[in-house]
């Protein structure tokens, strides 16, 4: 447990905005991403999928792909090594289909060849005899059939409770692509002694090493994973893609082989949020006190179990909010059907239940005739209150009705400059100012920080003091959050060594980091190099009978005792360290226990246009207040809030991943609408400090937080502004004209 | 064989059949700036100027680009390698996160100041709106070039 928390004098450290390390190579075009990796004597490999949902394998003939010219090796089911399949947490997915495809755009071959248009044209040459079956698309029914990937019945407190007042609602949220700019790729080499490098984008190496070392059926030595810059991720990169294919085909060929899916393939080659569809019962007593909420929450994981089991839990542990509610009953599941999987995405399931909740909120204000914001005020959660849910105490930092009234008390948009382009329709000049109708919405949201359920979360990470300065060794995913520039931060502060570099260590040179996920990284991450840091420092110190370490060396009473190139004279001083949170428990049969290790909240306000003939809507502006413990980089965490923001306001009234009998039919950024400069508002946001016990330096985990409460801000506007229900997200023009 | 400028430098390529500049650009001239995101001209990851407009490079065969000139991300450093202008004002104001979009945000924004020294907030939303950025929730590119508008 990091207890020491004093800050040493140093430029760099926590609180400033630090410039990222990586950003100058980023602007200049030098910094190489998993897709710009080249080697001289490489193969291109292209994947061949179902253009199924649901169909059998009778046959599969690569006499045609095979006997091309330029190409190299056609790979099926027979050809994996090891294990057949994989998964995170259930090993059900295949390498490559063989008796049956389970979803539209599943893996059924892969080929490597001299260039990657021969390569495609080879996989479009292997002929498969489908024999196509009747999709389960229906996740209701997908329950009754018990095709189910967990099922959480959760009850907490007295079930005979009730209120006075009553609201009902039936909510749906729609599928949403991470739509990470850089598609899923990497370079696979072989060693020459049956062993294989494999350079990859990945949120978490050391979890895909695990699968990929059973499929290939080697010894996890002979597999090494190193990390190559990551164009984004927010959950698409934390589930097998690329890699098994990759490796199979290096090994297979002898030669390197590169694969870089196109933006269609990578609606198929990654998970996708659940869709979700919930059913409510909030009661409250006359006063607006919260006595009781009843949920069912249906999510879609589609095909294979991917991380739905622990997506399911998050909708079930938040699906109150961040209130106090003494009686709480939440039915959920987590199905299995024909349709592509879905898995983690930034928010994990807390997302969709604050669509519901929030819309649940503003009824019960409504039917109380309470004003909305003082309804969520009085049962905000805090310290030492419970999790409504699960009943764990809350023993860290949750500032609910600081942040609720933090949002609520910023200044609202004046009317605009008039300038067309800020119209809903813009240019297209589709509706008069005066016909154009401005609403504000309010929502608040809540998310657990790190791995739960009494799972072994830890991170390794390795400080080096050298005669240049501090090296910090990690195998945490930098996936573009600006944890590279937290965790210098960190190290400066923790030892006064102002020159610190991190080093992204391959597989072979240090044990797990842990997901790039969860929001997890600045506490987990952050919390190893912390101690690393300050154990290199305190041998440091030790060893000159110092009292204060820097670049110029050890120091005692003021001046410098014993330089770093005298100090180090004998080799540098390194420091390993493994570190874990706060243990978490396995919940009891009824859902209770201690299940997190520590929660944030936001809360957003959206202000909005609409015309509402047309249905079309401008965002006018989000104003937020978010929970952060202590903000380490102030500016990489407004960057956090506003990115995440984009994301909610997409997920409200833009993006949907359009199934049609499993078929997806907007598998591209022509046809999946995300938001563009002009989509995107301004935002106020207010950074709420108290600190966190167990992140460094009291900082918290929040990256999730801005993509969950943005979305029923943005849809509460919405219905402001129209009056209408608007139960489902994307709210659609459809629904906004109320056609 | 096709023969154009590249950042100054004539350079020549032989493209099958209908490559894409994008494609010439990385795999075969080593220019690993420009980024391939959706391959439609939807997402401005792959803008270089092609005889000074911004164009996505994607839609570009390398076949018509025969005695053009290109500009792409690496050629807009000065050649004492100090940042281009906008370059340094997106380093400075955090408008980097993972950077895939970003050499195209690059190439399009020096593009657009370099017509309109001091845009309004709605001209760089209009002018940047072919260029999807999913990190940043584009506030931090608007505040540098706002910025750098304002010095101008």
């Amino acid at each position: 447990m990091i207890t020491r928390t004093a800050i040493a004098p140093v430029s760099g450290g926590i609180g400033e905005s630090v410039v990222r390390p990586d950003g100058v190579p980023k602007l200049t075009g030098e910094f190489s991403y998993s897709s710009d990796l080249h080697h001289d004597d490489m193969l291109w490999g292209a994947t061949l999928r179902s253009p199924h949902p649901r169909a059998r394998i009778r046959s599969i003939d690569i006499s045609a792909a095979l006997a091309m010219t330029g190409v190299h090796a056609v790979l099926t089911a027979d050809d994996v090594p090891g294990s057949k399949t994989f998964g995170q947490e259930r090993s059900d997915q295949p390498v490559f289909a063989w008796d049956e495809v389970r979803f539209w755009g599943e893996a059924v071959a892969a080929v490597a060849a001299d260039d990657p248009e021969t390569a495609r044209r080879a996989a479009a040459a292997i002929l498969v005899d489908y024999e196509p079956l009747e999709p389960l698309t229906d996740p209701e029914e997908a329950e009754r059939r018990g095709e189910t990937f967990r099922v959480m019945d959760l009850t907490n407190g007295d079930r005979g409770l009730r209120g006075e007042v009553v609201v009902e609602g039936y909510y749906e949220t729609g599928m949403i692509d991470q739509a990470m700019l850089g598609t899923e790729s990497g370079l696979a080499i072989p060693d020459g002694r049956g062993g294989v490098d494999l350079h990859i984008s990945t949120q978490w190496m050391h979890v895909d090493h695990r699968q990929i070392v059973a499929s290939l059926g080697l010894a996890p030595e002979m597999v090494r994973l190193h990390p190559a810059g990551i164009g984004g991720a927010f959950g698409a990169r934390e589930d097998i893609s690329v890699q098994i294919h990759l490796c199979m085909l290096a090994l297979h060929t002898g030669r390197p082989v590169k694969i870089v899916y196109d933006r269609a393939e990578s609606f198929a080659g990654h998970v996708h949020r659940h869709p979700a569809r919930m059913w409510y019962r909030h009661e409250a007593d006359r006063a607006g006190d919260l006595v009781r909420v009843e949920a069912r929450i249906l999510l879609d994981g589609g095909a294979y179990a991917e991380t739905s089991s622990a997506v399911i839990a998050n909708a079930v542990y938040f699906a109150v909010g961040p209130y106090r509610c003494p009686s709480v009953s939440i039915h959920g599941a987590a199905v299995c059907t024909n349709h592509p999987p879905a898995g983690a995405m930034r928010g994990f399931g807390a997302n969709q239940v604050c669509v519901a909740y929030e819309a649940q909120m503003d009824r019960l204000a409504a039917a109380l005739g309470m004003d909305a914001i003082e309804l969520r005020l009085r049962n905000a959660l805090g310290p030492g209150d419970r999790i409504p849910t699960s009943g764990q105490e809350i023993t860290g930092s949750l500032p609910t009705a600081e942040v609720i009234r933090s949002a609520a008390a910023l200044p609202l948009p004046d009317d605009d400059s008039g300038d067309p382009r800020r119209l809903p329709g813009g240019t297209g000049l589709t509706t008069p100012r005066a016909a154009v109708r401005r609403g504000v919405g309010f929502a608040v949201g809540i998310k657990n920080i790190a791995f739960s359920e009494a799972f072994d979360d830890y991170t390794e990470a390795r400080a080096v003091l050298t005669p240049a300065g501090l090296e910090i060794h990690t195998a945490a995913s930098e996936v573009g959050q600006g944890m590279v520039t937290v965790l210098q931060q960190i190290a400066r502060s923790a030892t006064g060594i102002e020159h610190v570099e991190v080093v992204f260590a391959d597989t072979s040179q240090i044990g797990s980091a842990g997901s790039t996920s969860a929001s997890r990284q600045t506490q987990m991450a952050g919390g190893a190099v912390f101690e690393a840091a300050c154990a290199v420092r305190d041998e440091a110190l030790r060893r000159a009978g110092g009292d204060r370490l820097s670049g110029d060396g050890v120091w005692r009473d003021g001046r410098v005792v014993a330089t770093l190139d005298a100090l180090l004279a004998d080799g540098p001083i390194s420091h390993h360290v493994t570190f874990r949170h706060p243990p978490t428990e396995r919940p009891n049969a009824t859902g209770q226990g201690d299940v997190h290790a520590g929660f944030a909240v936001a809360a957003h306000r959206a202000v909005v246009d609409v015309d509402p003939e047309l249905g079309l809507v401008r965002v006018v502006q989000i104003d937020t207040a978010q929970d952060v413990g202590r903000a380490l980089n102030p500016q990489a965490v407004l960057g956090q809030i506003e990115g995440g923001i984009a994301q909610g306001l997409g997920m409200a009234i833009m993006e949907e991943v359009l199934l049609d009998r499993g078929v997806v039919r907007n598998a591209s950024f022509t046809d999946y609408l995300l938001p563009t400069f002009p989509d995107m508002p301004a935002v106020e946001a207010v950074i709420i400090e108290h600190p966190e016990p167990w992140g460094p330096f009291g900082a918290k985990g929040f990256a999730e937080l801005p993509s969950i409460s943005s979305t029923p801000a943005v849809v509460a506007a919405i219905r402001d502004a129209t009056g209408r229900p608007l139960t489902r997200v994307p709210v659609r023009p459809e629904d906004v004209a109320g056609l | 064989m096709i023969r154009f400028t590249v950042n100054g430098v004539p350079r020549t390529a032989e493209p099958a059949g209908p490559e894409s500049l994008l494609f010439t650009l990385r795999e075969r001239l080593g220019l690993w700036g420009a980024k391939g995101a959706c391959e439609q001209g939807e997402c401005g990851s792959c803008t270089v100027l092609l005889d000074g407009e911004p164009v996505c490079s994607c839609l570009v065969m390398t076949a018509d680009v025969a005695d053009c000139d290109v500009v792409t991300v690496e050629g807009l450093a000065a050649p004492d390698g100090s940042l281009h202008p906008v370059q340094q004002a997106m380093l400075d104001h955090g408008a980097v996160q993972c950077g895939f979009c970003t050499p195209g945000f690059v190439v399009a924004a020096a593009h657009l100041l370099d017509r309109v020294p001091n845009p309004s907030e709605d001209d760089i939303k209009e002018a940047l709106a072919g260029n999807v950025c999913r990190c940043t929730g584009y506030g931090a590119i608007l505040r540098s070039l706002t910025a750098l508008g304002e010095e101008a």
